[in-house]
């Protein structure tokens, strides 16, 4: 169970651009740090994040060993439907993460 | 005649004006306020700071069973909205049955050895500073209300004795910078007047959610001095001395900070 904060609104007009703001906790540990025994912390990122509306794509991005803890990711979409969101992290370590966000559309 | 009224009337008007300024000249200033704007609604965007992470986690630990007693907190305190309210406010304080104060995280773990009957848990532990942020999230706008116990008063002594003691190899008190050159720069930051009002915050450096005793540690290792251990009783003195410092500032648990 990962913990996730997301915001986006729950109704938009049809053709209104919305900004959906996800925040999810993860160590996001780099693989270049050495811990207290001198060894390499081995490396524990998320390396994909995708959104998808009704099932359409509307975001996707891969992230790298330098962005930091707990990442923050902030974009924008078309409101074209009501329906669902799925926002969807998948990193290392077997590390996968889902939350459904529903966005009614008049 | 006159001139005996004139002058008294002068003396109440000073007085009347000395007295207004004392209500509303609350110069101290929260870490908050020496922030950049982009920091600031970080912490106000409960969906952008970090720090709620910690405490959402916190409230799903608040209703999860541990221990040989299979209790959880919620078994005993119900819904923490309620019963957590102020808690946070108050502490350091010393527990029933108890001689020493102890700070909110040593406050958890006893109810973990003595009600749960499980481990307590490592300082600086994500589980038990959830916990903590949690339980200080209820208590968010309210104000630093340090108790009337007596017994702490020496505790508090002590505390304010280690705050203006000079320590470490640059031979600096706490007093050094946070009273006497507070809202000045060192190295391109403002130096704050040190009031715990947001703990346990998430700091971006350490990119996690710490408490008051590791932003103490900090402090110490950046004077180049021993830090004490981690249970060490200073803390807990510094802590209170600093909590009544800050008596009547407002709670932000928890605090987005540099």
């Amino acid at each position: 169970m990962s913990n996730i904060l997301v915001n986006a609104p729950k109704t938009a007009r049809r053709g209104d651009v919305v900004e959906i703001k996800a925040l999810i906790m993860h160590p996001m540990e780099t693989g270049f740090r050495p811990g207290p025994n001198g060894r390499i912390i081995p490396r524990n990122i998320i390396e994909r994040f995708t959104a998808t509306w009704n099932g359409a794509d509307i975001f996707a991005m891969d992230m790298s060993p330098a962005i930091a803890a707990n990442p923050f990711v902030s974009f924008f979409a078309e409101a074209k439907e009501s329906g669902t969101v799925v926002l969807r992290w998948t990193g290392d370590e077997g590390f996968a993460a889902e939350q459904r966000v529903d966005i009614a559309v008049e | 005649m006159t001139g005996r009224l004139l002058a008294l009337g002068l003396a109440l008007v000073f007085v009347a004006s000395y007295a207004a300024a004392q209500v509303g000249a609350d110069k101290r200033r929260s870490g908050y306020q020496d922030m950049g704007e982009a920091l600031q609604k970080m912490q106000d965007d409960d969906t952008a700071n970090p720090g709620m992470l910690y405490v959402q986690l916190g409230g799903q630990l608040w209703k999860r069973a541990v221990g040989a007693a299979d209790k959880s907190c919620a078994d005993c305190h119900d819904a923490a909205p309620a019963s957590m309210k102020g808690v946070a406010a108050r502490y350091p304080a010393i527990p029933t049955g108890g001689d020493r104060p102890v700070d909110l995280e040593g406050r958890i773990n006893l109810c973990r050895t003595e009600n749960q009957k499980a481990e307590p848990l490592p300082p600086e532990n994500r589980d038990l500073l959830a916990l903590s942020a949690y339980v200080a999230h209820q208590s968010r706008d309210l104000r630093i209300a340090p108790p009337y116990d007596p017994r702490l008063d020496a505790f508090r002594r002590e505390g304010a004795e280690i705050y203006r003691r000079r320590q470490g190899q640059l031979n600096l008190s706490c007093a050094i910078c946070h009273d006497d050159n507070a809202g000045k720069k060192l190295a391109g930051i403002v130096i704050p007047e040190a009031h715990p009002t947001g703990y346990p915050i998430y700091r971006l450096e350490w990119q996690a959610l710490g408490s008051l005793k590791r932003r103490l540690r900090n402090c110490l290792v950046g004077i180049r001095a021993d830090a004490w251990p981690l249970d060490a009783p200073e803390y807990t003195a510094l802590e209170l001395y600093l909590m009544e410092r800050a008596k009547g500032m407002k709670l932000e648990t928890p605090a987005v900070r540099p």
